[in-house]
């Protein structure tokens, strides 16, 4: 950028009604000697007749921070003394000294965006020209090499494709928090590697996070690092753990996510990435690659991520968050170990006790029939039609909860050999401790179906279901 | 596409330092043998078996274990092994 040191510059583009009107101004201020140099972000024939410098690419109007154009600049020996934006006549004639200047115009116009403002303009700009400010080590990739094969190569993905992580994306992912990029957020299991907020929206971007979805990520990732989540051992053992999140609170509806039809499945981008990016940082960061680290027997596909948003919409329901003392009104995540879903259905079940039964007898199958006694954890995800028997007999979640911790009790006959935790001789086993039996209502309101989501070793000496509040 | 594109780098940015595996001694006598239980079902047994025949042998045996599998090892435990044992056996069993 190559400005005089004494005198006036401006910056304007041809589709701006201010700028076409302020021309003959401009016209005037150079015949005088006063206006050095026009800069023209879409047109450089644009003032006629002026000397006019092509600013195309928007690095001058990028290092001049311009915000609105016309934007006028009068600078004295190297250094700038003041600016103008859009055009008000009595601060046009103050900056250039001319009393008289434009006195046949309109006391004021609004300017126009500069191009160099423009919506991810902004961040392209700071990639291309100045410093970014992130301390992440570059890597180019030069044509004809595919930066998408390029990441498979170097390991960077979960063996689906990844969105390239250019600085701009990452600046703009960081637009989603008022973090500082800087700023250490814990260790990243297996290998217990430092993530910072730039290496989380490196990971977010790669998994195709939008920026609004990072306040998300974030209070997922700090509830998946709380001891009690044990996101070590998940992400460690042969039984294949993975990561839920489950969102509650309006940021679920601001961000577009899906409680309804196949909300645990396909087809919603935050729903697919946002605990995608989690399950990125503990490869890329933490190391978990299957056969390495992970060291997971089968697997499952929830290890690409399993995110959804709880059905908010029946305020007879109270939603997962506040039943674990988020208050209302505030946005939550819920992270869950988990290892695989699956799916139950009863049709013949039609009021509150039988679909009590029924469900009973689908969670005490759960991991295995005989297993019994605690230290396993399930969620149970509730469809509409199901919600409604509840509903319609009066029953709320802890209802629902209770009945369902007391109707997967088992006596020591029915589970026969092979318990794994001893009863203790109690003729009443649970299946469950209390705290390990987590109620989720989400799917669309037709289909008489529950889907268990199958958990890990839960309690203190397991994982523990974690829930924080999101937060900018 | 023509030009080249720069990415930013998702990983710790470290390389693993490559240390050799110590050499295993060539005998117990005068060691310590360090048996860690990680509280996996069944792992007791393996290491109480062991303890009898390292015991037979005259080698002195110390005994540590992790509360649960599940997390890593207290440092406490992790630092007491390093200081107190020559030699380590893990037992990971179900």
């Amino acid at each position: 950028m190559n400005l005089p040191d004494d005198g006036l510059i401006l910056v304007v583009k041809e589709d701006c009604a201010t700028c076409q009107m302020i021309a003959p101004l401009a016209a005037v201020l150079e015949q005088q000697g006063l206006l050095k140099i026009t800069f023209s972000q879409d047109n450089p024939a644009f003032p006629e007749g002026l000397n006019v410098e092509d600013d195309r690419d928007l690095e001058t109007s990028f290092r001049l921070d311009t915000e609105i154009v016309p934007l006028l600049i009068r600078r004295k020996e190297g250094k700038e003394e003041g600016r103008v934006i859009g055009w008000h006549r009595d601060e046009w004639q103050n900056l250039t000294g001319l009393n008289d200047l434009g006195s046949d115009f309109p006391e004021q116009r609004p300017g126009c965006g500069s191009l160099s403002v423009s919506p991810g303009m902004a961040e392209e700009l700071q990639e291309r020209f100045g410093e970014t400010g992130l301390k992440a080590r570059e890597v180019s990739v030069d044509y004809p090499d595919d930066p998408m094969e390029q990441m498979f190569d170097r390991g960077w993905t979960d063996g689906l494709p990844v969105v390239p992580p250019t600085p701009a994306r990452v600046l703009r992912m960081l637009q989603g928090t008022r973090r500082a990029p800087d700023e250490i957020l814990g260790m990243i299991p297996p290998s217990g590697e430092v993530c910072t907020v730039e290496k989380a929206a490196i990971n977010a971007v790669m998994a195709g996070c939008m920026p609004e979805y990072f306040p998300v990520v974030l209070a997922a990732l700090d509830a998946a690092m709380d001891p009690d989540f044990a996101w070590q051992g998940l992400m460690s053992t042969t039984m294949g753990a993975g990561v839920c999140v489950i969102v509650n609170g309006p940021i679920a509806r601001r961000i577009g996510m899906n409680w309804q039809h196949g909300a645990l499945g396909h087809g919603n981008r935050p729903n697919a990435t946002i605990a995608r990016a989690l399950q990125l940082m503990v490869i890329n960061l933490g190391g978990a690659v299957p056969g390495g680290m992970d060291r997971s027997t089968h697997g499952h596909p929830g290890k690409f991520g399993l995110c959804f948003a709880e059905d908010e919409t029946d305020d007879a329901w109270q939603p997962l968050a506040q039943s674990r003392g988020i208050e209302p009104g505030k946005s939550a995540v819920t992270v869950f170990g988990f290892c695989g879903t699956s799916i139950n259905n009863t049709e013949t079940a039609r009021d509150a006790d039988g679909l009590t039964g029924s469900l009973s007898m689908c969670l005490n199958a759960f991991f295995h029939p005989q297993h019994a006694g605690g230290g396993l954890a399930a969620g149970l995800v509730l469809s509409g039609e199901y919600w409604g028997i509840y509903r319609d007999a009066g029953w709320d979640r802890a209802r629902i909860h209770a009945a369902l911790l007391e109707g997967t009790h088992r006596t020591q006959a029915e589970i026969e050999s092979g318990v794994t935790r001893s009863s203790g001789g109690a003729s009443s086993i649970p299946k469950f401790d209390p705290g390990d039996l987590v109620l989720v209502r989400a799917g669309s309101n037709a289909g008489l179906f529950s889907t268990i989501i199958h958990g890990w070793g839960s309690g203190p000496s397991g994982s523990q279901p974690v829930t924080r509040e999101i937060v900018p | 596409m023509t030009q080249s594109i720069t990415m930013l780098d998702p990983t710790s940015e470290k390389t693993n330092a490559m240390r050799s595996r110590k050499a295993p001694p060539a005998s117990l006598d005068g060691l310590t043998v360090g048996l860690l239980d990680i509280s996996k079902d069944q792992g007791d047994h393996f290491l109480d078996r062991l303890e009898v025949l390292f015991g037979e042998r005259g080698i002195k045996v110390e005994r540590f274990a992790k509360p649960t599998y599940a997390k890593k090892a207290p440092d406490d435990v992790t630092a007491s092994l390093a200081e107190r044992c020559d030699v380590v056996v893990e037992a990971l069993a179900d």
